[in-house]
């Protein structure tokens, strides 16, 4: 018996460590927000069949994706909320942000028979800060004249994580509504007025489909996949617009900074969505350091300018919006700066 | 020669001894070290909110990620209040299989059907227990609470809240007390409760008057332990406790079992990955801090109970 | 005294006998409900596929989880190589000097380290060995369900031991046998089915751990049999299928879900065979 046990310990380690050995360069590691990660997951394997480069991707929130990027424990990170300036002026060195997709967070309720509603931005905003807290409540009802709206209380469901959703919705709130930016701002969490917070878009999205009367917000592919009811919101320029894959498109079609840190939130665009938001990969520009070799950096920069080109037809299949062709060139830009020793790596 | 064969064999043999024990003592030290890491660590993570926030933090309400304003206070209350509620829950449950399996069926094929479904209980990961929660449990609270509106318009449909997450706790921890329990019943010395039976006394009143008062502190300190089991319960509950860091405005209604409100535990598993700040970050880890604290006063307390049975039952 | 009379007594005794029995089965209705729920839904998907390829990406057909299988049984056996040795000598050192200060003072650690949450052992040992190493690891990912296991360990090991007769140890130490030799021939041998039990007691208590592994093992999409470098794990696995969008991955999560919850059923049993032997 005790033989038998210390073979097998002998034996497990063994296996273990014949392991250690082999320390590939065909390997990337990438760590950060969980909203792309069913994209990256799609790209990364596509990316493997053709290049035979494994690049391991794991959703563990963008915050934790920033702090492990400027601990250097990943070769890139990846986030839904760009690095602030001071963010940045604290990192190491210097960091850069890769636009890969677009993001749109819809409104989503639970009511009888789910009618299609729209929402203002005054009605939106008061609902959000507790001072509309019925659904017959006048103004939804002048509104959306057509409906029978029921006599519930609004319960309100939001993420108790932190998310790089909350931040484009608090965004939009903040910019629709001066009380809401004074009394509780934007941020990847608030501290809300009013309602429950439920863990991750599906936590909230499982919430809302429970409790009549409730609404909420999660990003557009879990209200599509979980047929849920979506209000139409009011954009900048008076408009109601349903998001879509095309109206979230439409948002980014603003002019954007050269390092794309743009918050989208309320865009200028006629018939653009006005709760989208830009998601990055995160990476840093001198790519030398902890003594990285030529061929990793290498394959680095290949496989950003592949997501952000190529890479950019797994987009919609999956029902992310592609960036558009103007932000393309911006990104082109952004990775044809990245340098090995302060030689262009791309060129 | 054979003298010097015999001694040096004796070194040899002496100095085995010495390893083996050394082995032993080592093993036992670096559990302590283990401990002391722990103390050390943890603070120096949490220094920046302990130097801002002083003991304070743990009696301020707000907590305010955007203007970096944070307190423990509500998610002291919301640990307390929904371990406490599953304590008690569980006292029924967890009584009736100790005395099933302790007293009344020590054999035999239901109390070893029984014996292993409780053990596995204890086994079914905390995630599970979440799911099971969202799926079976909420539907009922949401149910219950739409009647009571009527009655009380502060109750709303949230389905999640003190009450589902404290039931759903109340069903993980009952394995660790009964469990504790039943090892006390079973000692309780057989001549006792014979003493009593020949007395006319019936096995309720056996129950009762003999073995309830023996076994009485040995079945606190397994509530107290199973305690210190719900107070660190992470993802269950935050799948169930409404995630709400905010304390409901009339403290004391029983309107309030429906709250959603949030839990120390909870809130690390929440926030952490995504708090960039560094303030934020390390308040999160003053929580995890506190209720290291917390964990460790009521397993001490559980354990000074434990060591007074002891002596109680050997006299 | 009227109300003592011996039908009222006897009423009473046999109205107690049937609350304990209700509320212990009523106890076991919320295990059942679960293991309905897991395999309702987890059989669809389990096939030899699904245990023995790599995970496919959303919208293609097919797709196994066996990376997470061999990440959690390497998590496991690391751990236990950690902390079978430390556990297990640190249970004999308690069992021998069971009133010296020292022993005192490590069983108060290990009921503390019992009840440390698992998400702050996670933060220790990225803190601990992530940071140090530069890189999330299976070896980081062990470390932290060995720390989670050495208190199930010790506990078992030196409740075990004291159930050994001191008759054996005298015997044995009378026929001039070294104490070393005492302990490791006949003391361990005679309370080692009580000590196995305790390690799987340990291992199906970190198996179905998540939040220590967030952020020390990591998760990978591909095979990995190097303990430096990150490797998947069911309940990881399970985590981030649950939350994703898509139904399909969903019913991928209640697979992992039932083969965990069959593993965990499994530790389960096995310890019982032991005990019983």
């Amino acid at each position: 018996m005790k033989r038998i046990f210390l073979m097998v310990c002998l034996a497990s380690l063994v296996v273990l460590l014949a392991g250690t050995g082999c320390v590939g360069e065909n390997k990337l590691l990438g760590a950060g927000a969980t909203f792309p990660q069913p994209l990256y997951s799609k790209m990364f394997d596509a990316y493997y069949n053709q290049f035979k480069i494994k690049i391991n991707y794991q959703g563990i929130g963008s915050g934790a994706g920033i702090e492990q990027l400027t601990k250097k424990t990943v070769d890139f990170g990846a986030t839904d909320s760009f690095m602030t300036d001071e963010d940045l002026k604290n990192a190491a060195a210097e960091i850069i942000h890769v636009p890969i997709a677009l993001g749109a967070v819809s409104v989503t309720y639970n009511l009888p028979t789910n009618p299609q509603i729209r929402l203002s931005r005054d009605i939106l905003a008061s609902i959000f800060l507790g001072t509309i807290s019925q659904w017959d409540d006048e103004a939804i009802a002048a509104l959306n004249a057509d409906i029978d709206l029921p006599a519930l209380p609004i319960t309100i469901v939001h993420r108790s994580d932190g998310s790089g959703t909350t931040a484009i919705f608090t965004e939009y709130l903040s910019k629709i509504s001066p009380e809401w930016a004074t009394t509780v701002g934007r941020g990847k969490e608030v501290s809300w007025p009013a309602g429950l917070g439920a863990k991750g878009n599906p936590g909230v999205a499982g919430q809302i489909k429970q409790i009549p009367g409730s609404i909420g917000y999660v990003e557009l592919i879990y209200a599509l996949e979980n047929e849920m009811p979506i209000a139409e919101i009011q954009n900048k320029k008076g408009n109601y617009v349903m998001p879509s894959l095309e109206s979230t498109k439409l948002s980014a079609d603003v002019p954007v900074p050269d390092d794309t840190r743009v918050l989208l939130a309320d865009t200028d665009s006629e018939q653009g969505y006005p709760i989208t938001g830009l998601t990055w990969v995160i990476v840093y520009r001198e790519q030398s350091y902890d003594g990285r070799s030529q061929d990793k950096a290498k394959s680095l920069v290949d496989l950003l300018w592949w997501m952000t080109h190529e890479g950019q037809d797994y987009c919609e299949p999956l029902k992310y919006a592609p960036i558009p062709e103007s932000v393309v060139d911006k990104a082109a830009k952004i990775i044809k700066s990245m340098t090995y020793e302060g030689v262009p790596i791309m060129q | 020669m054979g003298t010097k064969n015999t001694k040096r064999y004796k070194d040899r043999h002496e100095r085995k001894e010495m390893i083996f024990r050394g082995i032993l003592y080592l093993s036992s030290v670096g559990i302590l070290l283990l401990l002391i890491g722990f103390f050390v660590s943890l603070p120096l993570d949490a220094f920046e909110s302990i130097r801002k926030f002083g003991i304070g933090f743990a009696f301020t309400r707000i907590w305010d990620p955007v203007a970096g304003n944070f307190g423990a206070l509500v998610f002291i209350v919301g640990t307390l209040v929904t371990s406490c509620i599953a304590l008690v829950l569980s006292i029924p449950f967890s009584i009736s299989i100790a005395l099933f399996l302790g007293e009344y069926f020590r054999e035999g094929i239901v109390s070893t059907f029984l014996k292993s479904a409780v053990e596995l209980l204890a086994g079914i990961p905390s995630i599970i227990y979440g799911f099971w929660g969202i799926f079976v449990l909420v539907p009922i609270v949401i149910d219950l609470e739409m009647k009571l509106m009527v009655i009380n318009d502060r109750i709303l449909p949230y389905g999640v809240g003190i009450l589902t997450a404290s039931v759903v706790l109340t069903v993980m921890i009952i394995p660790y007390s009964a469990s504790i329990a039943r090892e006390v019943i079973t000692l309780v010395p057989t001549d006792l409760k014979e003493a009593a039976y020949s007395l006319g006394a019936t096995r309720f009143e056996v129950i009762r008057r003999v073995v309830l008062p023996a076994a009485r502190s040995g079945i606190i300190a397994g509530i107290v332990l199973s305690l210190g089991r719900a107070l660190g319960e992470t993802m269950a509950i935050t799948m169930l406790i409404g995630n709400a860091n905010r304390l409901p405005d009339k403290l004391l209604s029983l309107a309030n079992i429906f709250v959603p409100i949030n839990t120390m535990a909870s809130v690390i598993a929440n926030e952490f990955a995504e708090a960039t700040d560094s303030l934020h970050r390390s308040s999160l880890i003053y929580v995890g801090l506190l209720l290291f604290l917390i964990t460790m006063v009521i397993n001490i307390t559980g354990r000074y109970i434990i060591k007074k049975t002891s002596v109680s039952i050997d006299e | 005294m009227k109300a003592s009379s011996t039908g009222y007594r006897i009423i009473k005794d046999k109205l107690f006998i049937s609350g304990v029995v209700l509320f212990s089965f009523l106890s076991i209705v919320p295990l059942l409900l679960i293991l309905f729920y897991i395999i309702k839904n987890g059989i669809a998907v389990i096939n030899w596929d699904f245990l023995t390829q790599l995970p496919r990406p959303m919208g293609e057909e097919g797709g196994g989880i066996i990376n997470a299988i061999v990440g959690t049984l390497m998590l496991i056996v690391i751990a236990c190589l950690v902390s079978v040795p430390v556990g297990v000598t640190a249970g004999i050192y308690l069992n021998e000097y069971r009133t010296g200060k020292i022993a005192e003072s490590v069983r108060m650690a290990v009921e503390v380290i019992m009840g440390i949450p698992s998400i702050i052992i996670g933060i220790i040992a990225y803190t601990w060995i992530v940071i140090p190493l530069g890189s999330f690891s299976a070896l980081s990912g062990g470390v932290a369900l060995a720390i989670m296991m050495l208190p199930v360990i010790i506990k078992s090991t030196e409740e075990t031991l004291k159930l050994v007769p001191n008759t054996l140890r005298e015997a044995s130490l009378a026929l001039g046998v070294p104490y070393s030799t005492t302990i490791i021939k006949v003391i361990i041998p005679a309370g080692l089915s009580g000590i196995i039990t305790g390690i799987l007691l340990g291992v199906a208590r970190v198996a179905g751990e998540t939040a220590p592994l967030l952020f020390t093992a990591f998760g990978n999409p591909f095979m990995n049999y190097n303990i430096l470098e990150p490797v998947n794990s069911l309940p990881l696995l399970i985590f981030v299928y649950a939350t994703s969008p898509y139904q399909e991955w969903h019913s991928l999560a209640w697979g992992a879900s039932l083969v965990l919850v069959v593993f965990v059923l499994l530790m389960n049993f096995i310890t019982k065979l032991v005990t019983r032997r």
